[in-house]
C-alpha cells in the first residue's frame, strides 16, 4: 500500500546560496491514509519550513527546495511529484488535496470581508459553485466545525468573532474541498488553553468523520499525545527521532526527545509543585504586598462629547496578599484581567478603587523608592534597541535619583553574572542576545533596585520550552537568595505548577479560587478552575476526547453604575477558598 | 562613520552622496566669496557674453558672471534650505513628541492645527507668510520652516505613539523614570533614523520652495544671487541667451536628484529591518 505522502531526504535552504544555508537538512517521513503525524520541535528546528515545503508554499517565503523527493498519492491513486510540479498544477493541489491552517487565525483572514464570502471563495475556486449554492456550502462548512447559528455568522466580519471561532472558520475553509491531507501549523498556539482543547477536540472529530490524514506541527509535546498516531521530533533541521506515539512517549531513544519529555515543564495535576517555602499558617510576618478590593474600569464613550454609557470591568474587586519569599501565580485566560491586575499594582494603569500596601523591607529601607518591579512578557519589546546594556541597567538607578558610580557598576557586573550572562555584555546592544538571554537581562534590570516584590507578567511565555525551564530555575534560585516575592501572571498551567506556592484563578475580572498550589491544582473546586485544568494537555492523556463546548466568554462591558454582587467564599482546608457559584 | 560607509556601499547612495557633497563644497565657496568673479560686479562691455574660458557659463543682461552668481546662489539657497529645515525639524519634533506623549486634548489641538497648515499647498502658504512679513532671506527661512513643520510633526508623532506603547517605556515607568528621560532616551533616540531620512528629503523640497519664492520675487532680493531669481531673470532672454536659464535650471534639477537619491539610500540603510547585527 503506497502512503498518501512520502517525503525522502528533503532539503530546504534560504538566501542566495540555499545549498550552504540549509534550514531543513535531509528529512524523510511518510503519512498513510487517515494517519496523523505530529512534527515536534522548538523554534528554528525547521518544522514549519518542512510543512510549508509540502505544498510548496515555501517558494513564496524566500526558501528553495534543494534536494530530495516528495510524492503525493492523488485521489485516483496516481502518484504526483510535488518537486517538479509547475505552479498552475500546484494551485490545483493546494486547497483541493492539501489543506492548511496557520497559527494566527486573527491575521489569516481578510478583515474587510465577511467570513461567509471568504469560505465561499474556496468553493468557487475548487468546486465551481456560485451564488446560492456557494452560500449554502459555506453554511454547511460552518456547521461542520460546530459554529452555532451558522447562517447568521456568515455575515460577520472577522473582528466580530473570537480567536477560537476564527480558527474554526479557518478550519472550515481548509476543509471546504475535503482535502485528504490537512497541514496544521501550530493551530492552537495563539489560543487560550480551554479554546485550544476545543479546537483539538474538533480536529480529532473531523479526522474521524472524514478519514483525512493530518500533519500536526507543534512545539508542545504534551499536545501531541491527544491526537497523533506517529511523532517526528525535529532539531536543527533534522529529524532526530520518529516513531509510533506510544513508542516515542514511553521509550524515547534520542537524548533531545528525552529532554523535551522530562526536563521541560509538563502539567502534572499538582504533583510537581514546589516543596520549599510553603506559607506557614499563623506566622506573624508582614506581607510584602497586600491588595484590597482592587477595581479597574475603563469607561466607554461613543464619542468625544457624549457621556460614558458603560464601563469595561477589567478587574472587579480583587484581594490577595503576598508574603516575602512567596510566589503567587495569577492564572486566567486572555481578557480575564490578570495583566490589568499586575499593571494596576505597578501603577501603569490607574485603578478605579482599592488599596495596596507594600510592606516595608528593613534591609533596603534607604532605597525603597520602587520596591515593586516588573518583568514583561516580550523580551524583544521590553528593551530599548538603541541603548547599550549598561545604559539599560543604569536606567532604574538614574530614575530613582542615583548616580552611576563604581558601586553601581559592580552591582551591574555581579547581577549579570548572577543571571548567567557573559561578562562583556555591558557594552553590547539588545539585538545581540537571544530571547532567553534578553529575559535574563530584564530580570537583572528589575533587580537593580533591590525590590521586595517582582511582578512577572507572562515572563517565560515567549520563550522556547527548554529555555523556559532554565529561566524558571533561575527565578527560583533568585527568590531563595534575595527573599523575593513573585506575583507571577501566566496562562500556562505547566509553568505555574513549577513556580507557584499559591495560585489565584481569575475569571472575568474576579478571583474565583485562591489557595495553596498543590491543593488548587489537584483538587479544584470552582467549575471554571476544573474546566481550565481539564483543558491542559498532558502526556498522560492519550487520545482522550474532549467535549465540544461552544459557550462564549461573558462580556465584561457593564452598564454605568453596575456593581457586582458581593462574593461568598467557601473554605476547603487550610489555605484554599473558592467563590460560591450562583 | 558606519552610516557613511553604508551610503557609499549603496548604489544610488553613492551618486546622491557625491552630488550633495559637491554642492555643499560649492555652497561654502560661494558663501565665502571664493568665486571666479565677483557675483554682483557688472562687466558692462561683456553683457550677455556666451560661455567661454573667461566666463565659464557666460554673463547676464548686466554683464555679471553667471558661474559666480550660480555659486553665490547655491550658497544662498542652501543656507535658506538648511535653516528652514532646521526650524521645521525642531518645531515638528517638539510638537510631534508633545502630541504623542501628552495625548488626549494636546494631541487633538496640535494635529488639527497641523491639518490646517497642510490643507494649503506649500508654495501658497509660504507666499502668504512672506507677503505678510515682507520679503527677505530670514523671512523665507521662517516661512519655509513653518510650511514643512506639519510633515515633521506627523513623521514624529506616528512612531512616537507606537514607541510609547512599547514595553520598554512601561518598564521605564515602573522604575519611576521621569517623562523627560523617557521622551529623550526611549522615544527620540528611536526616532533618529526616520528623522534623518525626512531631513534629507525635506532639504530637496525646501530648495525648490526657496527657488519658487525667489522666482516670484519674494525670496532673496536683487542684486544678491539665488537660483530662483536667476531663473526668473532669464525668462525674457530664453532665446537670445539660453545659458542664463540652462545652468540654474540644471543646478536645481541635479541638486534635487542628489538629495532624493541620498534620502532613498538612507531610508534603506536606516531601516531596522535591513540592518544586521554588527559583527
Amino acid at each position: 500500500m503506497t502512503p498518501l505522502l512520502s517525503v525522502r531526504d528533503l532539503r530546504v535552504g534560504f538566501g542566495r546560496t540555499p545549498q550552504t544555508n540549509e534550514v531543513v537538512r535531509g528529512v524523510s517521513f511518510e503519512v498513510a491514509d487517515g494517519e496523523t503525524l505530529a512534527i515536534v520541535g522548538e523554534s528554528g528546528s525547521g518544522k514549519s519550513v518542512t510543512a510549508l515545503s509540502i505544498n510548496r508554499l515555501i517558494d513564496f517565503g524566500g526558501g528553495r527546495i534543494t534536494g530530495g523527493s516528495m510524492r503525493l498519492k492523488r485521489a485516483g491513486g496516481s502518484l504526483f511529484d510535488l518537486m517538479t510540479a509547475t505552479e498552475p498544477q500546484l494551485t490545483g493541489i493546494r486547497g483541493a488535496e492539501i489543506g492548511m491552517i496557520f497559527q494566527e487565525p486573527m491575521t489569516s483572514l481578510n478583515p474587510v470581508l465577511t467570513i461567509g464570502s471568504q469560505i465561499e471563495e474556496s468553493f468557487r475556486l475548487h468546486r465551481g459553485l456560485s451564488g446560492r449554492q456557494a452560500t449554502a456550502a459555506a453554511k454547511d462548512a460552518l456547521d461542520r466545525v460546530r459554529i452555532p447559528d451558522a447562517a447568521r455568522r456568515l455575515k460577520y466580519t472577522p473582528n466580530q468573532l473570537s480567536g477560537g471561532m476564527l480558527q474554526r472558520v479557518m478550519i472550515a475553509i481548509a476543509l471546504a474541498c475535503n482535502p485528504r491531507l490537512l497541514i496544521a501549523d501550530e493551530p492552537t498556539t495563539a489560543l487560550d488553553v480551554t479554546v485550544q482543547a476545543q479546537i483539538m477536540a474538533l480536529l480529532a472529530e473531523l479526522k474521524r468523520e472524514t478519514g483525512m490524514s493530518m500533519i500536526f506541527i507543534t512545539h508542545d509535546i504534551g499536545l501531541v499525545a491527544g491526537i497523533a498516531d506517529k511523532v517526528m521530533v525535529m532539531q536543527n533541521g533534522q529529524a532526530v527521532e520518529q516513531g509510533e506515539l506510544n513508542q516515542i512517549l514511553d521509550d524515547a531513544r534520542h537524548p533531545y526527545t528525552r529532554h523535551l519529555l522530562h526536563d521541560v515543564p509538563h502539567f502534572a495535576n499538582g504533583r510537581a509543585t514546589r516543596s520549599d517555602g510553603r506559607r506557614d499558617e499563623g506566622a506573624g510576618t508582614e506581607p510584602a504586598l497586600e491588595v484590597n478590593g482592587l477595581v479597574v474600569r475603563f469607561p466607554l464613550k461613543s464619542n468625544f462629547f457624549s457621556r460614558a454609557t458603560g464601563a469595561v470591568h477589567a478587574v472587579d474587586g480583587v484581594d490577595f496578599d503576598l508574603m516575602p519569599g512567596e510566589t503567587l501565580a495569577i492564572v486566567g485566560e486572555s481578557g480575564s484581567g490578570k495583566s490589568t491586575t499586575a499593571r494596576a499594582v505597578l501603577g501603569l494603569v490607574r485603578s478605579t478603587r482599592g488599596s495596596f500596601s507594600v510592606g516595608a523591607r528593613k534591609a533596603s529601607a534607604q532605597q525603597s523608592a520602587k520596591p515593586v518591579q516588573m518583568v514583561f512578557q516580550n523580551p524583544y519589546a521590553s528593551l530599548n534597541p538603541r541603548l547599550t546594556i549598561e545604559s539599560i541597567l543604569a536606567e532604574p538607578v538614574i530614575a530613582t535619583g542615583g548616580r552611576v558610580n563604581a558601586e553601581t557598576r559592580s552591582r551591574m557586573a555581579s547581577l549579570l553574572e548572577r543571571v548567567g550572562l557573559p561578562k562583556n555584555s555591558l557594552e553590547r546592544y539588545p539585538h545581540e542576545f537571544s530571547g532567553g538571554q534578553r529575559q535574563r537581562l530584564c530580570i537583572a534590570r528589575a533587580l537593580m533596585l533591590n525590590p521586595s516584590v517582582v511582578v512577572l507578567d507572562e515572563a517565560v511565555s515567549a520563550l522556547d520550552v527548554s529555555v523556559q525551564a532554565k529561566v524558571l530555575e533561575l527565578l527560583v534560585d533568585l527568590q531563595r537568595e534575595f527573599g523575593l516575592a513573585y506575583l507571577f501572571i501566566s496562562h500556562d498551567m505547566a509553568v505555574v505548577e513549577r513556580i507557584a506556592h499559591r495560585i489565584a484563578v481569575i475569571y472575568a475580572g474576579q478571583i474565583v479560587e485562591i489557595g495553596d498550589a498543590a491543593s488548587v491544582l489537584s483538587k479544584p473546586k470552582h467549575s471554571y478552575t476544573k474546566k481550565l485544568i481539564s483543558a491542559v494537555p498532558t502526556i498522560d492523556r492519550r487520545n482522550e476526547r474532549f467535549e465540544i463546548d461552544t459557550r462564549q466568554v461573558p462580556s465584561l462591558v457593564r452598564p454605568q453604575g453596575f456593581e457586582p454582587a458581593e462574593a461568598r467564599w467557601e473554605r476547603f482546608g487550610g489555605d484554599h477558598i473558592a467563590r460560591v457559584e450562583a | 562613520m558606519r552610516v557613511l560607509r553604508a551610503i557609499f556601499g549603496h548604489g544610488s547612495g553613492r551618486i546622491g552622496g557625491v552630488i550633495v557633497g559637491v554642492y555643499v563644497i560649492i555652497a561654502i565657496l560661494g558663501l565665502l566669496g571664493l568665486t571666479p568673479h565677483n557675483p554682483i560686479t557688472q562687466y558692462r562691455i561683456d553683457r550677455l557674453h556666451a560661455p567661454d574660458s573667461a566666463y565659464w557659463m557666460g554673463t547676464d543682461l548686466f554683464g555679471r558672471d553667471v558661474a559666480s552668481r550660480l555659486m553665490a546662489g547655491i550658497g544662498q539657497s542652501f543656507t535658506v534650505a538648511f535653516f528652514s529645515v532646521a526650524v521645521a525639524t525642531l518645531a515638528g519634533t517638539v510638537l510631534g513628541l508633545a502630541a504623542a506623549w501628552l495625548g488626549r486634548r494636546w494631541d487633538g489641538v496640535v494635529m488639527r492645527i497641523m491639518d490646517v497648515l497642510l490643507a494649503f499647498p506649500a508654495i501658497l502658504l509660504a507666499l502668504l507668510i512672506v507677503t505678510v512679513a515682507g520679503p527677505g532671506t530670514w523671512t523665507s527661512v521662517v516661512a519655509i520652516g513653518i510650511v514643512y513643520t506639519p510633515i515633521f510633526t506627523r513623521v514624529v508623532r506616528g512612531p512616537a505613539l507606537s514607541l510609547k506603547a512599547r514595553e520598554f517605556v512601561d518598564a521605564a515607568r515602573t522604575f519611576g523614570s521621569s517623562s523627560s528621560y523617557i521622551v529623550t532616551r526611549h522615544l527620540l533616540l528611536n526616532l533618529v533614523a526616520p528623522l534623518t531620512v525626512q531631513v534629507t528629503l525635506a532639504l530637496a523640497w525646501a530648495l525648490l520652495t526657496e527657488a519658487g519664492l525667489s522666482f516670484l520675487g519674494l525670496g532673496t532680493q536683487p542684486p544678491a544671487a539665488s537660483l530662483g531669481l536667476m531663473l526668473s531673470d532669464s525668462r525674457n532672454l530664453m532665446e537670445t541667451a539660453p545659458w542664463l536659464m540652462i545652468f540654474p535650471g540644471l543646478t536645481i534639477m541635479v541638486s534635487i536628484l542628489g538629495f532624493n537619491l541620498l534620502g532613498d539610500a538612507l531610508r534603506d540603510i536606516l531601516d531596522p529591518r535591513m540592518r544586521r547585527a554588527p559583527a
